[in-house]
């Protein structure tokens, strides 16, 4: 096939343009700006400055922490709930599938801030419609937002809620995507319908679930919004503070832009190692 | 003997329907409790949300908290905004993309292994790694904090659009383009005329996915357009959430106002609204 660089590029040239000057630059812009001291006038650069006091800071520790934790619990929870929604939307036997498609699905549509201020009150302490519940079936009220525990709680509840959704419609895809006659053969030789799940469908599944993992993965590591509405600007006493709250904290009410750019760094390092997690177990079998 | 476990086969067929049912109904309940639960809010005075009792259905308040919520920060000029911003963005990232789409899946070209391991790279990236100096850029250098072009300019890369127009373009028949380059049809006409027309469920599936991220897009807009005549809709809406004397009624309202035009368009449209996430068009 012959070379069309001139036509390539014109077709090419405007997105380029945007990914240079937005994207290109500033990832390198980041790095650099990550060694030096930037709450002097002028910056200097200092290169142990900002990452020196990353690896001694405990608001740092105290966020990866936090950061972690929920990685760890909200998204295999997601993924396995995900998971179940999309086999059972699939299920022959379901009937008013547009309703319960609608129900799970809805969720995709309605903003962070839209979402964050409901969850803050339902899970309102005294008139939360939730303790009200609790109260209702004879159980104690519970103060969400006072300690740590519940009000991660209330996070990953609430990523979850928005967020499986999501994933299921990802999965469906694929699961769709499995040919037919492969369970066909399987119910004639008599495997019984969960021995089909485990053997037929999550093997063939499995590069989309890593592909749903990774991506829910990069994004709960860079929660925001969450933490900042719901728990009120990572309360109880930062902790739900994510890694994602402490950048903004430090970048931009703090205005120190190396200290921050080192968080994002160390950000983009964690998003790069579950990367070559991911190419590692989907890599093809020798 | 072949009837009957053939009647057994069907007696459990509907035991497992049954079962489905139990299970799924509940947890699609509980799905749909945060959406009501935001609607029946919306409609309620503010001391009936702050009230010991158990209210599930909907009131007639809706439009004094709208009412509030106008008083407190001009919501509906917000909205204007963020309309604005959202149809100009969908329309020129939709563009943009499929450009870049069509030039990956029809041109041989050097340097085509650098654009795509870019455009795949960038998918897993963070974006807080882009975020400080695109501020700064933004803001100091260029002098657009509080501008429509500030919201909408930068987020207009997205890798993701590209890839789901480059599978869509080169699912074409190529001696369709052929043919017309033979007859010496120029390429941005092939282009715009032929083969943009052919991937149009493709680019409504695209064009959906990009309004709603830019409709419901927070970090960028609460940064840089703080100032309260230039905030989109949820950033003002997210002014609101956390102040003392403030009106939950009118908040719940706002979160309405943002969301129900977007359900309506996700039940009219949603076959391609799930092509769109089904393709991971966009996070």
């Amino acid at each position: 096939m012959r070379y069309q660089n001139a036509t390539a590029y014109r077709f090419l040239a405007p997105y380029l343009l945007i990914f240079s000057i937005f994207w290109l630059w500033p990832i390198i812009d980041s790095f650099l700006i990550s060694f030096q001291a930037t709450r002097t006038v002028p910056w200097r650069f200092a290169p142990g400055f900002n990452w020196g006091r990353l690896i001694g800071d405990p608001a740092f520790f105290n966020a990866l922490k936090n950061t972690l934790l929920i990685l760890v619990i909200q998204v295999p929870v997601m993924i396995t709930l995900a998971i179940v929604m999309a086999v059972l939307l699939n299920s022959p036997l379901l009937k008013a599938r547009g309703l319960f498609r609608f129900a799970f699905f809805a969720p995709v549509v309605v903003g962070e801030v839209a979402y964050s201020a409901v969850f803050r009150l339902m899970f309102n302490l005294d008139y939360g419609i939730i303790n009200k519940l609790l109260n209702s079936v004879g159980l104690p009220s519970i103060d969400w937002f006072s300690n740590v525990t519940p009000a991660m709680a209330v996070i990953m509840i609430a990523v979850t809620w928005r967020w499986a959704g999501y994933n299921a419609i990802i999965l469906l895809a694929g699961l769709q995507s499995i040919p037919q006659d492969v369970y066909e053969a399987a119910t004639l030789d008599r495997v019984s319908k969960v021995k089909q799940f485990f053997y037929i469908t999550l093997p063939l599944l499995k590069p989309i679930i890593v592909f749903c993992a990774v991506l829910s993965i990069i994004g709960t590591m860079q929660l925001f919004t969450e933490p900042f509405l719901i728990t009120e600007r990572g309360g109880p006493g930062g902790g739900t503070e994510t890694l994602g709250l402490l950048l903004y904290r430090q970048g931009f009410r703090s205005l120190n832009f190396g200290y921050a750019s080192a968080i994002a760094y160390t950000m983009a390092g964690l998003a790069i190692a579950i990367s070559l997690v991911q190419l590692w177990l989907t890599r093809e079998p020798k | 003997m072949s009837s009957r476990s053939s009647s057994s086969r069907s007696s459990a067929r509907l035991g497992r329907s049954i079962a489905l049912h139990l299970f799924l109904t509940p947890l699609a309940l509980i799905w749909l409790f945060p959406l009501w639960m935001m609607v029946i809010f919306s409609t309620m005075p503010d001391r009936g949300i702050f009230s010991p009792s158990i209210e599930l259905l909907p009131h007639g308040n809706f439009l004094d908290n709208v009412t509030n919520l106008q008083r407190g920060t001009n919501f509906i000029g917000a909205i204007g905004i963020s309309v604005s911003v959202a149809v100009t963005y969908t329309f020129l990232s939709v563009l943009l993309t499929s450009m870049a789409g069509w030039a990956l899946a029809r041109y041989q070209f050097f340097g085509k292994g650098i654009v795509a391991a870019i455009i795949l790279g960038t998918i897993t990236l963070p974006y807080a790694v882009v975020l400080i100096p695109q501020f700064i850029m933004v803001a100091r250098d260029f002098k657009l904090a509080n501008t429509w072009v500030a919201l909408i300019v930068p987020p207009l890369f997205n890798s993701l659009g590209v890839l789901f127009m480059r599978q869509a373009f080169s699912m074409m028949p190529h001696e369709l383009f052929d043919a017309a380059r033979v007859e010496g049809v120029k390429e941005w006409r092939i282009f715009l005329f032929v083969a943009l027309p052919l991937a149009r469920p493709m680019l409504a599936a695209l064009a959906i996915i990009l309004f709603l991220a830019s409709w419901n897009n927070y970090l960028w807009p609460l940064l840089i357009n703080s100032k309260p005549g230039a905030m989109t809709a949820p950033v003002a809406l997210g002014t609101l959430i956390g102040l003392t004397k403030v009106s939950w009624g009118g908040i719940m309202a706002g979160a309405v106002l943002l969301t129900a035009p977007m359900l309506v368009v996700f039940v009219l449209l949603q076959r391609h609204f799930i092509a769109g996430i089904a393709a991971g068009a966009i996070k």
